[in-house]
């Protein structure tokens, strides 16, 4: 006698629950539930795509926290509300995977409204269910986001009242409200019709990850007999007459145009390429002999944001660097660097540096006179003061230091070049420090200066300080 | 040998991706936007994942994801957002995944200010979340040390399915030193636990939860029994002339800078000083505090926070006497010349 098979359970579930104990059978959840209906309806839906080795079920906080008894696929359970981060992860690492982040009311509405939104506006590729039962269901019977108004819970024991507690959220419509998902829908598991129409549904959504469609959404409305304190029959019931007047089923949204271009794939480098990338430009370092006086110099270049305040300690940096000696750039950094001053700390060094913290500077190049007038007092006795009396048109206060004035904007000027004043004060410090030779700045510029078409200019520039400093000092 | 001069938060970046590092998922915050900014860029450029996520909460969970996948996984945030990312990282703990944050720390408490602090101490060394876990910290104090701690950090992070911690400050991601970026590039070995949504994974489950209290008890003591391994294998400092010191400072990140410029000034005016500077906060060198002060040594903890290092010290030393504390708070750093002139009042004792 040929035995004809009526029903056989998911491959995609496990035969026995041995996660919840061995040999178990039964599920955890409640008489009546709506969540075993579902997660059979999704199993189902796996075997019949035969996607079992590639799925990765999340499973949320809440009553489906237990997801993984059941599904015999690739399990992750997720922190409250976080799913669709955590899916948007697994995705990008796993492209062939299917995704299925599987939440409730709380979870998704309530705690996890921002990973929703934006895992959906990013337009992940994964697949979104929603368990939608009115309640948080694992704690008790608390109210949850989408808890018809005037419904008793035991955080609304009056009654949900929207002057005090808003009014219910329609999750398909809000996920309706953003370009990038490809479908949206609402179903409920309240009666065969309506079951039907959640079976497919649930493949549909499924469907269009495994080809590459993008972000689905499917809401379905599911009774919890056990809070809403109703039998079975009468909450599926309540489902068709009260729930779906506030959450209406039907389609919201299927659409072949994603709206959103593929993301731009650059090619994986491997190991040689990646090296060779983060290595960058090989300058060789030269040992130009060159000598720090006083073994150690701490500088202070400062002036105003918009002078290329840091960029002038970059190069004097990099000429340090270039000539093997030890150096440390620290600036000034945040939002003051958004117009106002700007201030950065060099230390040339022929000694490994220790703090790079500049307290007390040997040299301090102003190019402002806000900054002379906060860095003169801070200045090491004997130590070297140049400005750019281009701007600066004081006398230093202190008698104990050296000073010389260098006109660098007007030079900067005088070779268009406005924003090139830095460079004329590095050039200087240079010349008159004698701590390399301008060879070593020529050498340099190249490797900070990021307007390139400009070189040839600011090396001019380099030559024309040599010039003014020669004759004048 | 070539050097590129480079910013300590970028630095870490190239250290990431040299340490096998496949995906960044960061959020912008001063002062370690310029991490993600790095990431955002090389990462891209190299066919790697960098995403921006809309909250660090998301990042974290982000993180948690992608090592549940398979892959090595970093973030960067300051104090504000390594708090909010504060359940994810006890997530990460109770479900084992390896991943790489770094914290370049900042003044607190709130919104505090953008200038370094070491007042995330206690949050990340201790935690940073609910229960009995902990994060390997490495701390950093130079440019050349974030690009080779990050690196590294994500050996480690795999080895002991740990997440590492670079706990680090404004002034070490800031400022610019020579870095030597050299190979080779590491890869992690594949991972028979992770979910990769293939058969042979299938049947792998990544969670914290373990509903019986006997089967919580077993997980919790065998995360304990990882931390002691962690302990017995790890512990990393530099001893800097602490063999003939009378008085040594113990200090990690910039304040190591500082104290170590303070030590050159006190052996100049014949103090014999040295200084222990930690690379390991998490597991902390309990034995060689002990031992220094078994040597009747005098220690100093210099810390940017209100003491939440020199607790450890203390701790480890038994001795409360044998310790003194240098701490500043706000964003302020100490100079030389009050480290000098502290510990040469130590000294004179």
């Amino acid at each position: 006698m040929n035995e004809t098979i009526a029903y056989k359970k998911p491959t995609s579930l496990y035969e026995t629950f041995d996660r919840k104990g061995s040999g178990e059978t039964c599920t955890h959840y409640c008489p009546g539930c709506g969540h075993g209906t579902i997660q059979k309806l999704i199993a189902e839906a796996i075997d019949s795509l035969g996607i079992q080795d590639r799925t990765i079920f999340l499973s949320p906080v809440g009553c489906a926290v237990f997801a993984y008894y059941y599904y015999d696929t690739g399990n992750i359970q997720c922190s409250h509300g976080r799913a669709p981060a955590v899916a948007t992860g697994v995705k990008r690492t796993r492209k062939d995977a299917v995704v299925i982040s599987y939440q409730g009311d709380g979870d998704l509405a309530g705690i996890g409204m921002t990973e929703i939104m934006h895992a959906a506006n990013r337009g992940e590729h994964i697949t979104v269910f929603f368990v939608n039962n009115a309640i948080y269901g694992m704690t008790g019977g608390q109210m949850a986001p989408t808890t018809p108004l005037g419904l008793k819970t035991l955080t609304t024991p009056f009654g949900r009242d929207y002057g005090r507690d808003g009014r219910p959220i329609g999750m398909a419509e809000v996920m309706n409200a953003l370009v990038s998902p490809v479908y949206i829908e609402r179903c409920s598991v309240s009666n065969p019709k309506d079951l039907l129409r959640t079976r497919k549904a649930i493949t549909k959504a499924l469907e269009n990850q495994i080809e590459g469609k993008g972000f689905s959404f499917v809401e379905i409305l599911s009774p919890c007999p056990t809070n809403w304190r109703m039998t079975p029959v009468d909450a599926r019931h309540w489902i068709d007459t009260e729930m779906s007047r506030l959450f209406p089923v039907g389609l919201l949204r299927d659409t072949e145009e994603t709206g959103l271009c593929a993301p731009h794939c650059v090619p994986w480098m491997d190991d040689s390429q990646l090296l060779a990338f983060l290595e960058g430009k090989k300058d060789p370092v030269i040992e130009t002999g060159a000598r720090v006086p006083g073994g150690t110099q701490r500088i202070q270049i400062a002036g105003f944001g918009g002078q290329g305040v840091l960029s002038a300690g970059e190069l004097l940096a990099t000429c340090g660097m270039n000539s093997s000696l030890s150096v440390t750039w620290l600036p000034s950094y945040g939002p003051e660097m958004r117009g106002g001053s700007a201030h950065v700390s060099v230390i040339l060094s022929d000694e490994p540096v220790g703090s790079p913290l500049v307290e007390r500077p040997d040299v301090l190049l102003a190019m402002s006179t806000p900054a002379l007038d906060h860095f003169e007092p801070l200045m090491a006795p004997g130590g070297l003061v140049i400005t750019n009396s281009s701007i600066v048109n004081r006398p230093l206060r202190r008698s104990d230091l050296h000073h010389v004035a260098i006109p660098a904007t007007t030079m900067a000027k005088e070779e268009n070049l406005v924003s090139a004043a830095n460079v004329v004060m590095i050039a200087s410090y240079i010349l008159i420090s004698r701590i390399f030779d301008l060879d070593t700045l020529r050498r340099c510029i190249p490797m900070v200066l990021r307007k390139k078409d400009l070189l040839k200019k600011n090396i001019a520039l380099v030559d024309k300080a040599a010039t003014y400093v020669q004759e004048y000092l | 040998m070539a050097y590129r001069l480079m910013k300590g938060n970028v630095a870490a970046v190239h250290g990431a991706l040299l340490g096998g590092c496949t995906h960044f998922f960061g959020y912008p915050i001063t002062p370690a936007s310029e991490i993600a900014e790095a990431a955002a860029n090389v990462f891209t450029a190299s066919g790697r994942t960098f995403l921006q996520a809309e909250s660090e909460v998301s990042v974290i969970n982000m993180l948690y994801g992608a090592a549940s996948a398979g892959a090595r996984v970093m973030t960067a945030s300051s104090g504000p957002g390594i708090a909010l990312m504060g359940e994810g990282l006890s997530y990460l703990a109770g479900a084992r995944l390896p991943a790489v944050v770094i914290d370049m720390q900042r003044a607190g408490p709130g919104l505090g200010n953008i200038w370094p602090e070491q007042s995330d101490y206690n949050m990340v060394v201790k935690g940073g979340g609910h229960g009995n876990y902990a994060n390997i910290t490495l701390v950093p104090a130079s440019v050349q040390e974030m690009f080779d701690f990050t690196k590294h950090a994500f050996t480690l992070a795999d080895r002991y399915r740990m997440t590492v911690f670079i706990l680090s400050d404004a002034y070490i991601g800031q400022m610019m030193e020579p870095v030597n970026i050299s190979g080779p590039v590491l890869h992690g070995a594949c991972k028979d636990w992770a979910v990769r949504g293939d058969a042979a994974t299938r049947k792998n489950l990544i969670t914290s939860i373990h509903m019986s209290p006997s089967l919580q008890r077993k997980h919790n003591e065998e995360l304990q029994s990882v931390y002691r391994q962690v302990a017995s294998e790890l512990v990393d400092f530099e001893s800097f002339g602490t063999e003939d010191a009378q008085v040594v400072f113990v200090a990690y990140g910039i304040v190591s800078r500082i104290c170590r410029s303070a030590v050159h000034q006190l052996r100049e005016m014949g103090i014999k000083a040295g200084m222990l500077r930690l690379k390991t906060v998490y597991p902390f060198p309990d034995e060689e505090i002990a031992r220094l002060v078994d040597a009747g040594k005098h220690l100093i903890a210099v810390e940017l926070s209100n003491g939440q290092m020199a607790n450890d010290v203390s701790l480890a030393a038994g001795n409360r006497s044998s310790v003194s504390r240098h701490l500043t708070m706000g964003g302020e750093t100490p100079s030389v010349e009050q480290l000098v002139s502290f510990a040469v009042q130590r000294s004179a004792r």
